[in-house]
């Protein structure tokens, strides 16, 4: 609800509209009076107050300390077999079982978390790196440049993503490293993109014009008047990237091209035991609810951080 | 219009171009032969075998004249042998795959509209009610939910916990493709995504027109509420969530691979996969720009209908 109304003729013809502009302006008033908050503590309070964002961040956080802690906390190791105990439904001593080879399930799901959140978070900063420079830089000189730069992405647009992250990580082999080239050489189009889109708009604007008057240098200008400005909508698009990459490294384990075995990622475990789903269908359906729980989180997550950043997006 | 998608179809040969040589390159470059045996452990072929075998393919010629070949033979629609099944063509395999794939695609793509669709404008007519909370859930479920880990889920609802509650075997098959039931649940799997999506779309734009003065024209005018609603609001409203349909093919022929797998579908998906692994030259290549002239004609046909249903939208 703004505080001021959208329109204003509708407050005007409906009855009671002297009770209720009164009421605005004791509204307005109290938003005047309210103590002065940055931009960043004003997202920060309205991130909070969103129920579905905050469940997001528990999960996230919740998750993390079991990817940064899971040797402490999982029972065995990740690869241990216990060939008296194979393929053991969810019990007390198993609460999820033991996959075809008896290794404990539920540690596996642990350290599974290490690989989706490295990914997650690992991968967005190496799209960072790429992403925003190039951007950036297509966004400031525009031109020529910015031409050649955005006929390339319309090429990498036009052939989907997914197929060329196949496509490498079946050349490069599998690997957590390779994953993250993958990703990254893969996922910066969309960010420089959006960073493009915004510098081309902040050059234009009398701040930008005014520090370059008074002889800002091409750095200063991008460093100190330009990307501060830049930054709402870069957070929001890599925010919105994690889950794709969680989902990316999950596609490739499950079929087989993404983290090498024994190393346990939730969707290498899909992929390897959905043959068996019928008969132990907890090795898939575990991982397989771990991946959606986390996916889940980080939309929330990014929804949330969207509509504080930027209230006047989302939800109406 | 016309002139329009001729152009647009004069563009396709740039950008192939550029997916082909970009695919052609990270092919090559990455080490690795489709010369070294596909079976771990296996002696290599001796030298003179390895380079008879490379005479036989052209793979001996430099890199450029090989592209130069490959692109001269794709024009007339030749892409050689697979490497993998070397009595086939590559085209009598995708002759044979491919329309089960796009089958499959269409029937997720229908019933991700014929549901996604009505959802999304029930859930902004009736706002905040039942509906609208259903709505709102399928749509993060869609989001969030990789089609893998939809189609574990249903293999699991289906399979495991329908027959033990009603003591039945319900109709949808698990695996194949020979009749109807066999195609229930690959299509539920594959259509959540594009449905959630479609759904969220449809509604954000749904509740923008409905805020319009032309709707409440129609609603003064004394038009039955369902006449407004069908007559005026879904046809604008309609118009934006068009322009995600590209992306929405995208995710729909990609996402067909995993869902394929998990039921057994013999589609493309797993010669895909399995002639990126084995370094299945011309299988890949033709893989790759059959998925880029699908995107574009799709993408193509979306800005087309986008005209034709908005007049107010010129084509450039």
């Amino acid at each position: 609800m703004g505080v001021f109304p959208k329109r204003g003729g509708d407050q005007a013809a409906t009855p009671g509209a002297g009770v209720q502009s009164q009421a605005m302006r004791s509204d307005a008033l109290l938003h005047a009076a309210r103590p002065h908050r940055t931009l960043w503590r004003d997202a920060f309070s309205r991130l909070v107050s969103n129920r579905l964002a905050l469940f997001g961040a528990i999960i996230i956080l919740g998750i993390t300390f079991l990817a940064v802690f899971a040797p402490l906390i999982a029972p065995s190791h990740y690869a241990y077999q216990d060939y008296g105990a194979i393929t053991q439904s969810p019990s007390r001593e198993w609460p999820m079982g033991t996959d075809l080879v008896g290794r404990d399930m539920l540690s596996r799901m642990i350290y599974g978390a290490r690989v989706s959140m490295a990914v997650g978070l690992g991968a967005q900063i190496i799209v960072l790196l790429i992403g925003v420079p190039i951007g950036a830089i297509a966004g400031y000189m525009s031109g020529k440049v910015d031409n050649l730069l955005m006929r390339f992405v319309d090429v990498m647009y036009a052939f989907p993503q997914l197929l060329f992250v196949i496509l490498i990580m079946s050349m490069l082999g599998r690997g957590l490293q390779n994953i993250f080239i993958a990703i990254g050489v893969t996922g910066w189009v969309t960010l420089a993109r959006v960073t493009r889109a915004e510098f081309l708009s902040l050059r234009e604007q009398d701040h930008v014009l005014a520090a370059r008057s008074i002889g800002a240098g091409p750095w200063r200008l991008i460093t100190k008047h330009m990307m501060p400005n830049a930054l709402t909508p870069i957070i929001v698009t890599l925010t919105f990237g994690i889950p794709l990459a969680i989902f990316t490294e999950a596609a490739l384990s499950f079929i087989g091209v993404g983290i090498s075995p024994p190393t346990p990622s939730w969707g290498g475990m899909v992929g390897d035991n959905q043959s068996y789903i019928r008969s132990y269908w907890y090795l898939s359906l575990f991982p397989a609810l771990a991946i959606a729980l986390v996916m889940m989180a980080f939309t929330f997550f990014g929804d949330g951080l969207r509509d504080a950043l930027d209230p006047r997006s989302g939800k109406r | 219009m016309f002139q329009f998608i001729l152009r647009r179809l004069f563009w396709l040969v740039p950008t192939l171009l550029a997916i082909s040589l970009i695919t052609f390159l990270v092919m090559h470059a990455t080490p690795g032969s489709p010369l070294q045996p596909t079976a771990a452990n296996a002696n290599p072929l001796p030298p003179e075998a390895q380079a008879n075998l490379m005479r036989q393919y052209g793979l001996d010629r430099p890199l450029h004249e090989q592209y130069v070949i490959f692109v001269w033979k794709a024009v007339r629609l030749d892409f050689g042998n697979s490497y993998v099944y070397r009595t086939r063509e590559v085209t009598d395999i995708l002759a044979a795959t491919f329309p089960v794939s796009l089958h499959l695609g269409v029937m997720a793509m229908g019933f991700a509209i014929i549901v996604g669709v009505p959802l999304g404008v029930m859930a902004a007519v009736k706002r905040n009610g039942t509906i609208d909370y259903i709505a709102s859930i399928v749509a993060v479920l869609g989001v969030s939910f990789p089609n893998f880990v939809v189609g574990i889920f249903l293999i699991v609802i289906v399979v495991l916990v329908f027959p033990q509650i009603f003591g039945f075997h319900i109709i949808p098959r698990t695996g194949g493709w020979e009749s109807p039931v066999d195609w229930i649940l690959p299509t539920i799997a594959l259509g959540l995504q594009p449905l959630g999506i479609l759904a969220r779309y449809v509604r954000s734009s749904m509740v923008e027109v409905l805020h319009q003065d032309f709707i409440r024209t129609a609603q003064a005018k004394g038009l039955a509420q369902r006449r407004v609603i069908i007559g005026h609001a879904v046809k604008n409203g309609l118009i934006p969530p068009l322009t995600i349909a590209g992306p929405m093919f995208a995710a729909v022929a990609t996402g067909s691979f995993f869902v394929e797998y998990i039921f057994r579908v013999p589609g493309m998906g797993r010669f895909f996969v399995e002639s990126m692994s084995s370094r299945d030259y011309p299988m890949i290549m033709a893989v790759i720009l059959l998925y880029g002239v699908f995107l574009a004609i799709m993408n193509l046909v979306v800005d087309a209908l986008y005209s034709v249903i908005d007049p107010r939208i010129r084509l450039s």
